[in-house]
């Protein structure tokens, strides 16, 4: 009997480590031959632990099984009996069978850490055919792919590759930003621990398209489980020839390190990330030049977020085309969305873009965790606006967002009930900023100090309208006098509050403390 | 990562000098290296800055520059077991900030505070070295913090 019990943090958190012990035990002490594997998480976190037995109907699922519980559902397998747990084939599971997985097509199903798995499940195809066309080819199907940027910034992959391909320099570099500081993001994480290999081979990838050998994984130290899987699957991948001096026999070579953060948001904006790399504080550049041309210790650099460069194995497997069919207007594939906060149903569901966000949040999100209303939902992290239900019409796409004043970011997606207090987040947003600001531009360390002040008076109801105005001002300094998107773009949660929550901004002066919203009971 | 920081170890120049020597060759090693000193450690001393400086042929304040630049390089070992608790947006929203007085008050552990641990859709979460917990309530916060203060991890 095969079992699956997720290895991935979300389930870890919640005593996955625990049910595996107590399986392992139980099977011994039974006599009884059970394989078990850590898979990744399917991406439910609500479900989590979520254990699976695989069997030829396909693999059906017990859900928030602890570890006290595992004895029962071990009897009502063997006896083949029903269990209050059991949630059927786990493919039938709208929440999966609704999603578009080309990145996480194997997420969850294999065992991470096997390249033998990988290459079973369509792993090392997009590495091959790279290999068989040839750089610049590779290279035009990235850009054909009409793939952009998933860290945040959405700039269009394959003319990055363009750039640095054309460059000649003695080395050059592949950076994978996995530094996902976003609040609401997740999905960097899992896909280091559910399928790190898709990760290497993008890398891979990305070396052969533009003439790098070297590559860094930049991975934050807040994130204890996908260090050890990365560095575990880059072993692997050596032994393997995924990664050395001979990609899968050819001529091309490529490896890569790890490298961990030290816990600074900052460090995921891409200059800070490459300044960190190099010893020193991670203070952002002035750009140009670019990270292309002028990159890690000087030398042309393609950085790339985590999902950017999992989305090539399948460009490069299935033609920039097919990836392209999928999408709307300027944003083409799939997006990993990932529903956060007080959500019904958590998780990772990746899609086409082009679903509204009343879809993502009320149908597939199912609401609230509390059972109350939703009152705003903040799109694309720490520097991404809150939205109403009233612009849940918004189809998620790069453009739509734009218009709207926000940003899709990495696609993190956050729910808040009607206990929200929106004036309390704005503040939250500046204070954010004030403690992660890299202290380059006064605007951004200084402002985000004055803001938050200012913002305090706000919710203690200290002359209103005098320090609305004033945060107003502020932010317009802080967008056009940053450097980078810290600075620039902490005035989308703090002026999307403001805008379509202002009855929070003017509520009589309230106690001090408590998150709930006096007005709202 | 975090290493034992509620059991700070006398650190001594010839564990720093290991450390150093497990570096040697690297491209831009000294984020590594100040790593392995806070994992050590529980933090970076301050006596081991001139010997990194000097092996990497820095400026002591170079090398100080990036120690105080990164929130996870202490300055001190922490005197108690330290818990991280998630108090980002996500959280948040999930009832993290109901959880923080009470981790604040607990005078058995130290609460610092991180933003965001990629558990965004099962929090109030937190991180106890290298161990991860997710949705905390007051229930079985007071369950983490007695094994955070007994040194055990779940
Ligand atoms: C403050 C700040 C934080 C950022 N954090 C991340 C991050 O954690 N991960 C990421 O991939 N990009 C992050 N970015 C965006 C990067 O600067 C950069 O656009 C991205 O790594 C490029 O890769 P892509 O084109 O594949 O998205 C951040 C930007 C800013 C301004
Ligand atoms: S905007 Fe803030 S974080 Fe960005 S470069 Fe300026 S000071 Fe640094
Ligand atoms: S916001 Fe707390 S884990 Fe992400």
């Amino acid at each position: 009997m095969r079992i699956f019990v997720p290895g991935d943090a979300a389930a870890c958190a919640v005593g996955a480590d625990e049910v595996a012990r107590t399986l392992e035990r139980l099977a011994a002490g039974r006599g009884l031959a059970i394989e078990i594997v850590r898979n990744g998480s399917r991406g439910m976190h609500e479900m989590e632990p979520l254990l699976e037995v695989a069997t030829p109907a396909g693999r059906v699922g017990y859900a928030r099984v602890a570890a006290g519980q595992v004895e029962a559902v071990l009897d009502a397998l063997v006896e083949g009996r029903d269990h209050p747990a059991c949630v059927g084939l786990v493919e039938e599971i709208p929440f999966l069978r609704r999603q578009t997985r080309l990145t996480f097509a194997r997420c969850g199903i294999t065992d991470p850490q096997s390249l033998d798995d990988y290459r079973a499940n369509g792993g090392l195809e997009g590495l091959a055919r790279a290999i068989e066309i040839g750089p610049e080819a590779a290279v035009e199907e990235v850009v054909a792919s009409g793939l952009r940027g998933r860290g945040g910034a959405g700039f269009p992959t394959g003319i990055k590759w363009r750039t640095a391909a054309a460059a000649s320099a003695p080395q050059k570099y592949i950076v994978c930003n996995a530094d996902e500081g976003d609040s609401g993001t997740f999905a960097d994480r899992m896909l280091m621990e559910g399928d790190p290999f898709l990760i290497i081979e993008g890398m891979a990838i990305a070396g052969l398209a533009v003439g790098a050998t070297r590559g860094y994984i930049y991975i934050r130290s807040e994130y204890p489980h996908a260090i050890k899987a990365m560095e575990r699957a880059a072993e692997t991948a050596r032994r393997g020839g995924l990664l050395g001096p001979s990609l899968l026999g050819s001529t091309h070579g490529f490896d890569l390190e790890i490298r961990v953060g030290a816990g600074a948001y900052v460090c995921g904006e891409e200059t800070s990330l490459l300044e960190s790399l190099e010893g020193r504080r991670g203070e952002v550049r002035a750009k140009p030049p670019l990270p292309a041309l002028v990159g890690l210790f000087g030398r042309p650099t393609i950085i790339n977020n985590v999902l950017s460069l999992a989305a090539v194995p399948f460009i490069l497997a299935e033609g920039g085309k097919a990836y392209a069919e999928f999408g709307m207007g300027r944003s083409r594939g799939t997006m990993p969305i990932q529903l956060a906060g007080n959500v019904r149903n958590g998780g990772l569901f990746e899609t086409a873009f082009g679903v509204t966000l009343g879809e993502l949040v009320e149908d597939i999100g199912g609401g609230t965790l509390s059972g109350r209303p939703v009152r705003a939902v903040q799109v694309g992290g720490p520097l991404g606006a809150y939205f109403p239900p009233s612009m849940f019409h918004l189809p998620f796409d790069y453009e739509s967002f734009a218009e709207a004043d926000g940003l899709i970011g990495h696609a993190g997606i956050v729910v808040f009930d009607d206990s929200v207090d929106m004036a309390r987040m704005a503040r939250f947003a500046m204070q954010f900023c004030a403690a992660e600001s890299c202290g380059k531009c006064t605007p951004c360390r200084i402002g985000s100090v004055r803001g938050t002040e200012i913002l305090d008076l706000i919710v203690a109801g200290d002359r209103v309208d005098e320090h609305l105005a004033l945060v107003e001002d502020l932010c317009e300094t802080m967008k056009f006098g940053s450097l980078c998107a810290l600075g620039g773009f902490t005035p989308y949660p703090v002026l999307s509050a403001i805008r379509h929550f202002p009855e929070d901004f003017r509520r009589e002066a309230a106690p001090a403390e408590g998150g709930s919203n006096a007005f709202v009971d | 990562m975090t290493g034992n920081a509620h059991d700070p170890r006398l650190w001594t120049p010839q564990e720093v000098e290991e450390i150093l020597r497990r570096h040697a060759g690297r491209e831009g090693p000294l984020m590594p290296i100040l790593g392995d000193v806070q994992a050590a450690f529980g933090h970076v001393p301050e006596g081991a800055v001139p010997i990194i400086a000097a092996a990497l042929n820095l400026s002591r304040a170079e090398v100080h520059g990036v120690v105080s630049f990164y929130h996870d390089f202490r300055r001190a070992p922490a005197s108690r077991p330290v818990v991280k608790l998630c108090r980002a947006e996500a959280c948040q929203a999930r009832g993290a900030e109901q959880l923080a007085p009470l981790l604040e008050r607990d005078e058995r552990i130290e609460l610092e505070t991180v933003y965001c641990l990629g558990l965004c859709a099962s929090g109030p979460s937190a991180l106890v070295g290298d161990q991860v917990y997710a949705r905390l309530d007051e229930t079985n916060v007071a369950d983490l913090v007695a094994l955070a203060a007994r040194g055990s991890a779940l």
